[in-house]
């Protein structure tokens, strides 16, 4: 007689336990395309720029400020943000609450500086190709600075309202691996834009 | 009721009592509510299956009234202006609105039910998928339906898609509506690739992995990745037509054969991504008719996933005249020719299966096996043209139609009709008529052979795709008749299937749960299926559960009526990644209406932003913003610090 073979297992936990859960995978599978949309961006850059003739970016020498200072907020805001969610995991709530609102407001200046660049550059979106893509994958970055702050917003009201536990709080874990995505992929935005001129990419 | 952190899952039999109690946990609403908020796979894999058919059918039409305006030299049936949108829209239907979406469908339905799940890992996503699958197919249909569809062909090639040529609204619907149709595409991919990773009985390993899941896995991973590409590409395309941004426009810094790249980036890899499930679905369905497992199951396997890897580097065979690089003409040309390596091992694995196998001729066999033969004209083909110098011989003219038709209708619509008679009794407890099926198979198979077989050889002699009308004596009016005969013959088949599903929906003959004595999960359960999939949760010992004691390849035999009940709530298991060891319980969302109002919302948006109404799209927008919102609110039962709900009526103060 063969034998059955049946899983019998122990304990199980029920539903998501820390960052253990579907909807980390589920956040992860959007950051892979997403990654994937900004490949494709910077790929249209660099194809479109080594096929023109020199003079095609319309700002061969970037100004470093306040782009240099402001890629430091945005990267700095990736350890306030995992502060704040090491507060939820040790159950400080007044932590989470101060992590998660200075990542906003760290957010919310790069947003603004964001804007203000734009308004300063001599050239418009349509001016050529260059101004096109340049504007295009700022854009494309800053509506994911705005679903990002949109995130932190609603970790903070669900924070305030006590709904996460050090067990129960795969929101958390998910909404500020989205935030270090969108921190991460503004440094190859701002190495092909700011920094690539200066080693000698299409001038 | 707030759910304890862990439990021990009772291990119990499928009783009539444990039955009734899922069926009431698991159970869609009836009436409209339930159909607006369902997330049960089955239905939402139905509604994919169904829309998608629909789609078929009227593709077909577009194509028929292509052929007629084609029968023969000089007619005048359309003008030049209607052709290219009838072929256009044709090309957009037939890739875009049934091809992904029908194996989608399918794979919704059938994945759970051979996985030994529940359902999905996201079943709202799923639902959302669909919903917005429907609303693209609404949008981009919209510019045909008053005069204003597609009429660049499929890929849509700039210059020609440039305001300055093209300066209706048909191209800017067809471009929005990509890229809501990506939206869908994604959130379906993702969906599928974290169901095959986790949403598993234990015990399925991924080396017992169905080829169906395989193909459809690999697909899906490429559409993840993909998918972006062909969006961006639709979307500079909307920004270059309505705010004079130059991505494609040489006169402004920009690069025309940009639009190429983006585009065959994702095109080259959805090939492949409308192919392998499909093929998949043969590996799965073939054996079952040879009473034999499938020879060569890994290398089946690895063959899928080397094909979708080479897939990604050979874009670029799409582009052989335009010029590029030598260097880069013979990488990607060597590439193409390598990729008939890996794509060319299912073939002998089939061929292989059905040598040692003992055959049992059936509708679905003759779609399955003919198929094989179907895959290697299309392959060959394709490998002709993967050559450089025949490549630029060949492009542009009628070859390449008929090399594309053998590809996806040979590998496509073949594979699909015969899992429609594999998979239609468990969909719906009924068999489809099997001597209908034989004249369906037999005017489907000769229709086809007789309208593209032809078609090379009306390539081969010049005839470029594309041209609305060819004066006579060219040498190509006989053959072009005979093609025109063919695709009427090709569609009375297609029209033989429908009418066969239609009337075996109603009456056809009672189907068990296993009617074609087939090894695996789904010909477990009832036909069809209950709503809760299956009343224990089984376990695997090996990659034929339901052929063990045929087989008895090993000491161990699967658990089916015997397993964890999960029964305290709308629950399934989900297990360890690779070796399927049981991990957590899951909780399902119940059915929910944010799939529904996001969709909503998205539509409004991409609507606003096609009349260019920006207060419209801003309200869509926030529409969306609200859906989702909606959908992913905590959970009170997931929550542990927030204070207990009370019932409704219970006193505050107990």
């Amino acid at each position: 007689m063969a034998e059955h073979a049946l899983a019998r297992p122990g304990q199980l936990a029920v539903g998501p336990i820390g960052r253990n859960g579907l909807g980390y995978w589920g956040v992860a599978m959007l950051i892979a395309t997403e990654a994937a949309l900004f490949g494709y961006l910077l790929f249209s850059y660099y194809y479109n720029g080594a096929t023109q003739p020199p003079g095609w970016i319309l700002e061969p020498a970037p100004k470093m400020f306040p782009a240099v200072p402001n890629t430091v907020l945005l990267l700095a805001s990736s350890g306030v943000v995992w502060w704040g969610e090491k507060g939820i995991e040790a159950g400080r709530r007044g932590q989470a609450l101060l992590g998660f609102g200075i990542t906003f407001l760290m957010g919310a200046i790069f947003a603004a500086v964001q804007i203000y660049e734009w308004l300063i550059k001599p050239f418009g979106f349509a001016a050529n190709s260059y101004s096109s893509l340049y504007f295009t994958t700022t854009a494309f970055h800053m509506a994911h600075v705005i679903a990002g702050l949109i995130i932190l917003a609603a970790l903070f009201g669900w924070t305030a309202l006590d709904y996460f536990s050090p067990r129960r709080r795969i929101v958390v874990s998910a909404g500020v691996l989205y935030w270090h995505f969108v921190d991460v992929v503004w440094v190859f935005v701002f190495t092909t834009y700011y920094l690539t001129p200066y080693l000698g990419f299409g001038t | 009721m707030r759910q304890p952190a862990y439990r021990t899952p009772r291990i119990g039999e499928s009783t009539p009592e444990l039955r009734a109690r899922l069926h009431a946990i698991w159970e869609t609403a009836p009436g409209w509510r339930g159909w607006l908020s369902t997330v049960d796979h089955k239905e939402i894999g139905l509604r994919y299956i169904v829309t998608a058919f629909i789609l078929l059918a009227v593709g077909g039409v577009e194509a028929l009234v292509i052929r007629l305006q084609l029968a023969g030299p000089d007619l005048h049936l359309l003008t030049p202006e209607q052709y290219n949108q009838f072929f256009s829209t044709h090309g957009m239907t037939m890739i875009f609105l049934y091809a992904l979406p029908i194996l989608s469908g399918f794979s919704n339905y059938l994945w759970p039910l051979v996985l030994g799940s529940r359902d999905m890992a996201f079943p709202r996503l799923n639902a959302f998928s669909y919903w917005v699958y429907l609303a693209a197919s609404i949008f981009l249909y919209s510019g045909f339906v008053i005069g204003a569809g597609p009429n660049d062909g499929w890929f849509n090639y700039v210059p020609f898609a440039e305001k300055d040529y093209n300066p209706g609204i048909n191209e800017d619907v067809y471009a929005l509506g990509m890229v809501l149709l990506g939206i869908s595409t994604t959130v379906g991919a993702a969906n599928f690739i974290v169901t095959a990773f986790k949403m598993r009985a234990p015990g399925m390993s991924i080396n017992r992995l169905p080829i169906l899941v395989w193909g459809t896995l690999t697909a899906n991973v490429a559409n993840l990745l993909v998918v972006p590409a062909v969006s961006l590409a639709f979307f500079l395309l909307w920004l270059d037509r309505q705010f004079g941004t130059g991505f494609y426009q040489p006169s402004a810094g920009g690069q025309p054969l940009l639009w190429q790249h983006l585009f065959w980036i994702f095109g080259h890899p959805w090939v492949y991504a409308i192919v392998l499930p499909a093929m998949g679905m043969v590996s799965d369905g073939l054996p079952v008719f040879c009473r034999r497992p499938l020879v060569g199951y890994s290398l089946v396997a690895l063959g899928t996933v080397a094909t979708m890897i080479l897939g990604f580097g050979v874009w670029v065979h799409h582009m052989f005249a335009t010029g590029l690089p030598a260097l880069s003409l013979s990488f990607f040309s060597g590439a193409s020719i390598i990729i008939t390596f890996p794509s060319a091992i299912a073939v002998f694995a089939w061929l292989a299966t059905i040598w040692t196998g003992r055959p049992v001729i059936t509708t679905a066999f003759l779609f399955f096996a003919s198929m094989i033969l179907l895959f290697v004209i299309g392959g060959v083909s394709g490998f002709m043209t993967a050559s450089v110098p025949v490549d630029w011989q060949l492009t542009d003219t009628y070859f390449v139609v008929a090399h594309i038709h053998y590809v996806l209708i040979g590998i496509n619509v073949f594979p699909v009709v015969g899992a429609t008679y594999f998979w239609f009794p468990k969909m719906t407890g009924r068999f489809l008529d099997e001597r209908l099926g034989r004249w369906n198979f037999w005017t489907m198979f000769v229709g086809f052979n007789l309208g593209f077989l032809p078609m090379h050889l009306t390539g081969l002699l010049g005839m470029p795709r594309r041209v609305w009308t060819y004066p006579e004596g060219m040498g190509w009016d006989t053959l072009n008749l005979i093609t025109s005969i063919g695709s009427f013959v090709f569609a009375i088949g297609v029209l033989i299937f429908f009418y066969n599903c239609w009337k075996s929906y109603r009456s056809g003959a009672p189907a068990g749960a296993n009617p074609w004595d087939a090894p695996t999960l789904e010909w477990s359960i009832p036909s069809p299926p209950p709503p809760y999939n299956f009343a224990v949760i089984p376990t695997l010992a090996s990659r034929h559960p339901l052929w063990e004691d045929r087989l008895d390849e090993s000491e161990a035999r699967s658990s089916l009526d015997r397993g964890m009940t999960l029964d305290e709530g709308k629950e399934t298991i989900i297990t360890t990644a690779m070796d399927a060891e049981p991990d957590r319980i899951v909780e399902m969302p119940e059915d929910s209406y944010a799939p529904l109002l996001l969709t909503i919302g998205l539509a409004v948006l991409f609507a606003g932003l096609l009349v260019k109404l920006w207060l419209v799209a801003g309200l869509g927008g926030v529409g969306c913003l609200a859906a989702l919102l909606l959908w992913l609110w905590p959970r009170q039962e997931m929550r542990e610090r927030s204070p207990e709900p009370r019932k409704i009526g219970e006193p505050a103060h107990g």
